[in-house]
């Protein structure tokens, strides 16, 4: 599995470069399977220890699983766990049906946003692919975001060899994507080498579905599938022709590229 | 789209490669990504319908173009904006398929883009001919050090697939890439809209013989010498999570082994591999090699930082504050002398400034002398790059991630280069001596985190410089005395006193009368420095060579801290370097006071118990 270790050895460089650069820094997790292999990276690169808070930003209409998951793996991983949550729009009773992107921008980008400038991270360490869609395919490994936290990709940063941007104006903060390079088959495949745990709502539990991609339960819709083991999963996705994002309802039309440009992970 | 060609599926890759996609604008990149793609069975279900759904809706022809240029800026303007980075696999290989822009107002993304690659295309349309962007790309894939690539000669539809066209393409195109000895694989006609020579052969030009771009593709290597090169290994940071003291970094090149004794430059510290350390790995590795980011611990806590290269004893890298370079400059503002710039080169970071701009290298044609006295957005260039402190680094022709570069300018990185040759500076000689010295220097058991601890400090130099009569001595004895009261060990090493001893041999007649008693005073300032002192010096005694004296004795006390503090006449520049500036009349107790503090904040002065050790040792 020599791609697996070449994957796992940029990964764990731009890891070690954002903590030394980044001295308010803080890792995305949402439990999902990139960024629990984003998190295990972490403890390859600081040799079992996880040296900044992951932040989970709970939109409060996830899967029930998904937060005992959390609070399990936080236990024993003892992890620096802190949820966000925008209290003020699921008070005003925000949700899917006001519209996709409008609950996905309260509930998640601004959640983010809001937890960002509470605390004064400069660095935000997130588990985006660059084969998950096309505008993420564009992504630098250390992007800048505006005082706004939107993304000028008209005008990314130069990125040369191993040299990120790490210095910024006061203000603005740094997103930092060390899975660009990877696919979801080498998720997969680094998930069985080095046998991380993973919730089992990726796995077909007998009823001929599993889930493909996590995210809130009224979004999100499970795929046909019969694979039980993860295994089966990677012999599935290499058949398989259909986008991974399929069963997630935001990326419909140019879903993305707008939530993405205002903030969206 | 053809269907036949589904062996992807099944099969499992064992490496991937990153191949970047470059030429002029408008021929034809994205158009021949989407192509290879579709011809390879290689698309999610649905994407190419859903473009085409877009294109109906907008009111305009498909083009292979769209599947990749995912902003609808770019598909309104046709054209890339942005690197994407598109995947697919192909006889048991993944590919990672960089698309980089060609218009030269985006070529800050193409060179993002191709830095990362291991291979090229770069596209040449066959109507137009090699164009300003044909030869720019070209150009910068050589000094990006992308030597591996194929030239693609597209839209061979609109030239009735004549020969004559691709053979004229071919020998201007081979003659301008051999003036910089560049030679591509393969010179291979196509026409990406039609599928000509895409995945399948064409039938259209049965006088071509050659690889498809596919079969191209498959003869691209994956570069392996790298490890069997001497070893580079860049210090990226250094951990105390646990009880381990851990050295993190990625191997450039080389490979080592635990048992290695190892140097690291610029600094000569020497120690030898006790452990390879790693999570979740049994059992742990005793070796490592190029690529791979590794942490290990040494026998001794010996003081290095993030920056030095670490290496073995007989190749180490070169040393110098100088090098004369290759650069591309991508700032908003051009590059100019006298400006400041941070230079970074693996993982360290220095002040840089542009000593000589020797020429703007003109790509469109390259025996063009051009003189600048600065280099603008997009230009190339010959430089002399001085950095404020020594610098480890390797020639390009020699090391790719050593002997390469980045320059930033305030927040941003604004150029890049590759470093041609090393620029000789006077250090050099006390350089060796120094080196020398450290290999062969013997120690008792007594380590320096030892005496630190002991001492309630660590060894430092606090070095005074400035015209005569402006209270450095007064200033120094200040400092000495207050430091003592403090319980330190410090010590007032006065140059006079060695021109009674030490010197007594020297004859003033002597053209080396001067450089001597430096480079023995230097010496001597190492030695007590070894001892654990605090070393309090002022220069008076150096007269008004005085900055090219601090510059001998910081060569000969490296690494030890040094802190340097100028003392002027009002309106006065200080030397390079200064750390603290009295200007004027001064208040030589709130002076001397400054300096503790400065020695606190550098982490020379363990504070007070109750609040947490900054010894530098063992962090």
């Amino acid at each position: 599995m020599k791609h697996l270790r070449q994957l796992e050895d940029q990964s764990v460089y731009i890891l070690r470069e954002a903590y030394k650069h980044f001295n308010h820094l803080a890792m995305l997790w949402s439990m999902g399977k990139d960024s629990t292999v984003l998190l295990w990276l972490a403890r390859k690169a600081f040799f079992g220890h996880v040296p900044f808070p992951l932040l989970h930003v709970d939109t409060s209409y996830k899967i029930p699983a998904m937060i005992e998951y959390r609070d399990r793996i936080a236990r024993e991983w003892r992890l620096n766990l802190v949820v966000g949550q925008n209290k003020e729009a699921l008070a005003a009773g925000m949700n899917h049906t006001l519209g996709r992107d409008v609950c996905c921008t309260a509930l998640k980008t601004n959640a983010m946003k809001n937890l960002v400038e509470e605390k004064g991270y400069t660095g935000i360490i997130l588990g985006v692919r660059a084969d998950e869609d096309s505008t993420r395919a564009k992504e630098r490994y250390f992007s800048p975001r505006d005082k706004h936290g939107d993304w000028d990709f008209r005008d990314q940063p130069p990125e040369l060899w191993d040299q990120f941007k790490t210095t910024f104006p006061p203000g603005t903060h740094i997103r930092i994507h060390p899975l660009l390079d990877w696919t979801e088959i080498n998720i997969w495949e680094y998930i069985k080498h080095e046998n991380i745990p993973f919730m089992d709502l990726y796995l077909d539990r007998g009823d001929g579905t599993r889930y493909r991609s996590l995210g809130c339960a009224p979004c999100t819709m499970p795929i046909k599938s019969t694979a039980k083991t993860v295994d089966e999963i990677i012999v599935e996705l290499r058949k398989s022709t259909v986008a991974e994002r399929a069963g997630r309802a935001q990326d419909a039309g140019r879903g993305m590229e707008m939530l993405r440009k205002k903030g969206y992970m | 789209m053809s269907n036949h060609m589904t062996q992807h599926d099944q099969t499992k890759p064992q490496e991937s490669l990153n191949i970047v996609i470059v030429g002029h604008v408008d021929h034809g990149k994205s158009t021949l990504v989407g192509r290879l793609y579709a011809d390879t069975g290689s698309l999610p279900e649905g994407k190419l319908e859903k473009v085409q759904a877009i294109c109906r809706q907008q009111g305009k022809e498909f083009e292979y173009a769209f599947l990749f240029d995912a902003f609808l800026e770019e598909q309104e303007q046709g054209i890339t904006i942005d690197t994407a980075r598109t995947f697919f696999i192909w006889n048991g290989r993944q590919y990672i398929i960089i698309d980089a822009p060609g218009h030269k107002e985006f070529l800050k993304n193409m060179i993002s883009g191709a830095a990362r690659a291991e291979a090229a295309l770069l596209l040449i349309d066959a109507l137009e001919g090699v164009r300003e962007q044909s030869k720019k790309h070209g150009y910068l894939l050589s000094l990006l050090g992308v030597t591996q690539f194929a030239v693609v000669v597209n839209k061979m539809d609109l030239v009735g697939y004549r020969q004559d066209v691709f053979d004229g393409i071919e020998k201007e195109y081979r003659e301008f890439l051999g003036q910089f000895r560049a030679v591509p694989q393969q010179m291979i006609p196509v026409s990406a809209k039609m599928g000509d020579n895409i995945a399948t052969r064409s039938t259209h030009m049965n006088w071509y013989q050659g690889p498809t771009v596919l079969e191209t593709l498959a003869l691209f290597k994956k570069e392996q010498v790298r490890s069997e090169q001497p070893l580079r290994f860049p210090l990226q940071d250094v951990y105390k999570f646990d009880a381990r003291r851990i050295l993190a970094g990625r191997i450039t090149a080389g490979r080592l082994k635990v048992g290695d004794q190892l140097v690291f430059s610029p600094s000569n510290k020497t120690a030898v591999v006790q452990s390879i350390e790693g999570f979740n790995v049994d059992p742990p590795p005793s070796e490592a090699q190029a690529g791979q980011s590794v942490g290990i611990t040494l026998d001794e806590q010996i003081f290095v930082e993030r920056g030095e290269i670490a290496s073995h004893r007989d190749s180490v890298p070169l040393v110098s504050t100088a090098v004369r370079v290759n650069l591309f400059w991508l700032g908003r503002r051009p590059l100019e002398k006298g400006r400041k710039y941070v230079l970074r080169l693996a993982t360290r970071e220095v002040a840089c400034e542009v000593a000589v701009i020797h020429r703007i290298i003109d790509t469109a044609d390259l025996a063009q002398l051009q003189e600048s006295q600065s280099v603008a957005r997009n230009q190339v260039a010959e430089l002399t790059l001085r950095v404020k402190s020594p610098l480890a680094f390797d020639l390009s022709s020699s090391f790719e991630s050593t002997g390469r570069f980045v320059l930033v300018d305030e927040y941003d990185i604004s150029g890049g280069g590759i470093i041609t040759e090393l620029v000789h500076d006077e250090q050099e000689g006390l350089r060796e001596e120094a080196r020398q010295r450290e290999y062969a220097w013997l120690t008792g058991d007594v380590r320096p985190e030892d005496r630190a601890l002991q001492y309630g400090h660590r060894a430092a130099i606090v070095l005074f410089t400035g015209s005569a009569q402006t209270g450095k001595t007064f200033l120094a004895r200040r400092v000495e005395a207050l430091l003592v009261a403090d319980s330190r060990h410090a010590y007032l090493l006065e140059g006079e006193n060695l021109l009674q001893g030490l010197d007594a041999d020297l004859s003033a007649a002597d053209p080396s009368f001067a450089s001597e008693r430096v480079r023995r005073y230097g010496e001597v300032a190492r030695l007590l420095i070894d001892t654990g002192l605090i070393v309090v010096s002022t220069s008076k005694t150096f007269g008004i060579n005085y900055q090219r004296m601090a510059e001998m004795i910081r060569t000969l006390v490296q690494p030890a801290p040094v802190i340097a503090v100028h003392m002027s006449r009002a309106g006065e520049e200080p030397p390079p370097n200064t750390d603290l500036h009295f200007a004027g009349p001064q208040d030589f107790d709130a002076a001397a006071r400054q300096i503790i503090e400065e020695l606190k904040k550098r982490g020379v002065l363990i504070q007070p118990s109750g609040t947490k050790s900054n010894i530098q040792y063992s962090i």
